[in-house]
């Protein structure tokens, strides 16, 4: 009888587990947006820098192959079902539009979990272990001002923009299927791309990126500073920053497009 | 300056410190020494509310810092200096960027004023020359020099020391140790040592306490230290060959 107990107390701690660093994450959270009125100093200004080519540039070219193949295959799949009914020349569309909704910020935001949000988990762990984040709060310098603020605004800045990026290479990713594999003109595809893809599809999907780039910021910031154990734990950390991010990111894309489109 | 009042801490269902009290008087360096384990860098992380006690008081100057709001709290360390064990230098900034952060992140300071006082600290430590490098680039006796010049900029008036001498060499820990004799004899500093060094323990405190399963075990003079009557204490002393004949010479100048 002792097991059931024994199971229901171990859920129990770990649901309040759970609301706890819930709980701390969205403080901190909440106190870099405070210090988002530091953004213009120049020391600010310098690290926001900085963070941005990080996020932005460096991660430039595996979004490219991403987007340009994610178009490719949706075009393809799409494409190939549509030619059944004599329908090709919608695939502009059905592209355009699962990429500007869905795709685009959804694939954006994982490949940005995956490089930035593990490596900024990965550089906060190893600060907590080797002690410098004690030193900060030493010199008294808020590590939430100092470190989560300008990864959070990077993220938020970058994010869209990577996310537009996504969406224009996924669309020419799925031109280049149409054109070559399936016979539909350069032309056809992109006036229907154009007629079916709305000013509303495209909010909506900068508003993903945007929650997305929040998303990827808190819980990687967070799961760094959670860091134990060492070498050890920051490889934890690393890890359930990626795995989090990941299911956030799912659940809310769902959440937004039930919210927007239902 | 520095009062702990019956402080008790338990960490993983062990008591590591059970219920101590001792002060820390102004210009004084108290090396806090025992075993691994025994509750010294939780001692020192209490001082700067790193740490808080399940029981017990810390009182910096006579105030309480277990209660106090964020603000209080900033003003209470701006009146320490810590050298971490691990030099705990930021990575991605450069030697001057790392000993100039406290007075860019504090002062109203232009760049120049800045740079200057930056340069007289590392001259001080003779680091003259590694004002561009990167904490990577640096040996371990560096770095802690490094972090000796981050932790003195803000002319602190108490300096903690997390173990100032593991992993280095005995040539740059007795470097290392003069510079701490040096601390407190040039800039009136109240330090506070934690280490299992005893020679170095010996060569630099005007008084030493030694802690041992959550207890004060001994708090005395190096002379009274070197012979206590306590059997902790002696075979901490055997155990680094440091015998009773004779008088402790320590080769540096404490006036």
């Amino acid at each position: 009888m002792r097991y059931p107990a024994h199971s229901a107390r171990h859920f129990g701690s770990q649901v309040l587990q759970l609301m706890h660093d819930t709980g701390h994450a969205m403080y901190m959270l909440l106190e870099a947006v405070c210090f988002t009125r530091y953004v213009f100093t120049q020391r600010s200004r310098h690290e926001i820098a900085t963070q941005m080519f990080t996020t932005g540039i460096k991660s430039l070219a595996v979004i490219t192959v991403v987007a340009l193949f994610t178009g490719m295959i949706l075009a393809l799949q799409t494409g190939l079902e549509l030619r059944r009914y004599g329908q090709e020349v919608y695939i502009g569309s059905a592209v355009a539009v699962s990429m500007i909704r869905e795709m685009g910020p959804f694939m954006t935001g994982l490949i940005i979990a995956a490089s930035v949000g593990s490596a900024i988990a990965a550089q906060i762990g190893t600060m907590v272990v080797s002690e410098e984040i004690a030193a900060l709060e030493v010199m008294s310098i808020n590590p939430n001002r100092f470190l989560v603020m300008p990864r959070l605004v990077a993220l938020v800045v970058m994010m869209p923009i990577l996310a537009v990026y996504t969406n224009i290479l996924g669309v020419l990713g799925g031109a280049v299927v149409g054109t070559t594999q399936l016979g539909v003109s350069v032309q056809a595809y992109m006036d229907n791309a154009m007629q079916f893809a709305t000013n509303k599809d495209l909010y909506v999907g900068l508003f993903k990126a945007v929650v997305f780039g929040i998303v990827i910021a808190t819980v990687s910031c967070h799961q760094g500073f959670m860091t134990s154990e060492g070498a050890v734990g920051v490889g934890k950390a690393t890890r359930r920053a990626v795995i989090i991010s990941f299911l956030v990111i799912l659940v809310l894309g769902y959440m937004i497009t039930r919210l927007f489109y239902i | 300056m520095i009062r702990f009042e019956n402080i008790t801490k338990v960490l993983g269902g062990k008591t590591v410190l059970d219920e101590i009290s001792f002060e820390v008087g102004e210009g004084e360096t108290v090396v806090i020494v025992g075993l691994s384990g025994a509750g010294k860098s939780v001692t020192l992380k209490h001082m700067i509310r790193l740490m808080q006690p399940d029981a017990g008081k810390v009182l910096i100057d006579g105030e309480a810092i277990g209660d106090l709001g964020r603000t209080a709290l900033q003003a209470v360390r701006t009146k320490f200096g810590v050298l971490f064990q691990s030099a705990a230098l930021l990575q991605w900034m450069s030697v001057e960027d790392n000993v100039a952060l406290p007075l860019r992140e504090h002062t109203k300071m232009d760049d120049g004023k800045i740079e200057q006082l930056v340069a007289e600290k590392l001259r001080l430590l003779n680091l003259s020359d590694t004002g561009d490098k990167f904490p990577a680039d640096l040996s371990g006796g560096m770095r802690k020099r490094v972090g000796l010049a981050r932790a003195i900029i803000m002319n602190p008036k108490i300096m903690l020391y997390d173990e100032p001498t593991s992993g280095l060499d005995p040539v740059t820990s007795r470097h290392i140790d003069n510079l701490i004799v040096d601390m407190r004899k040039e800039l009136g500093i109240t330090s506070v040592v934690v280490t299992h060094d005893l020679h170095s323990a010996l060569s630099i405190g005007s008084r030493i306490m030694m802690l041992h399963q959550g207890q004060i075990v001994e708090n005395a003079t190096p002379e009274e230290f070197i012979h206590s009557k306590n059997g902790t204490v002696q075979a901490f002393l055997e155990s680094q060959y440091i015998t009773k004949k004779g008088k402790w010479e320590t080769g540096l100048n404490h006036e």
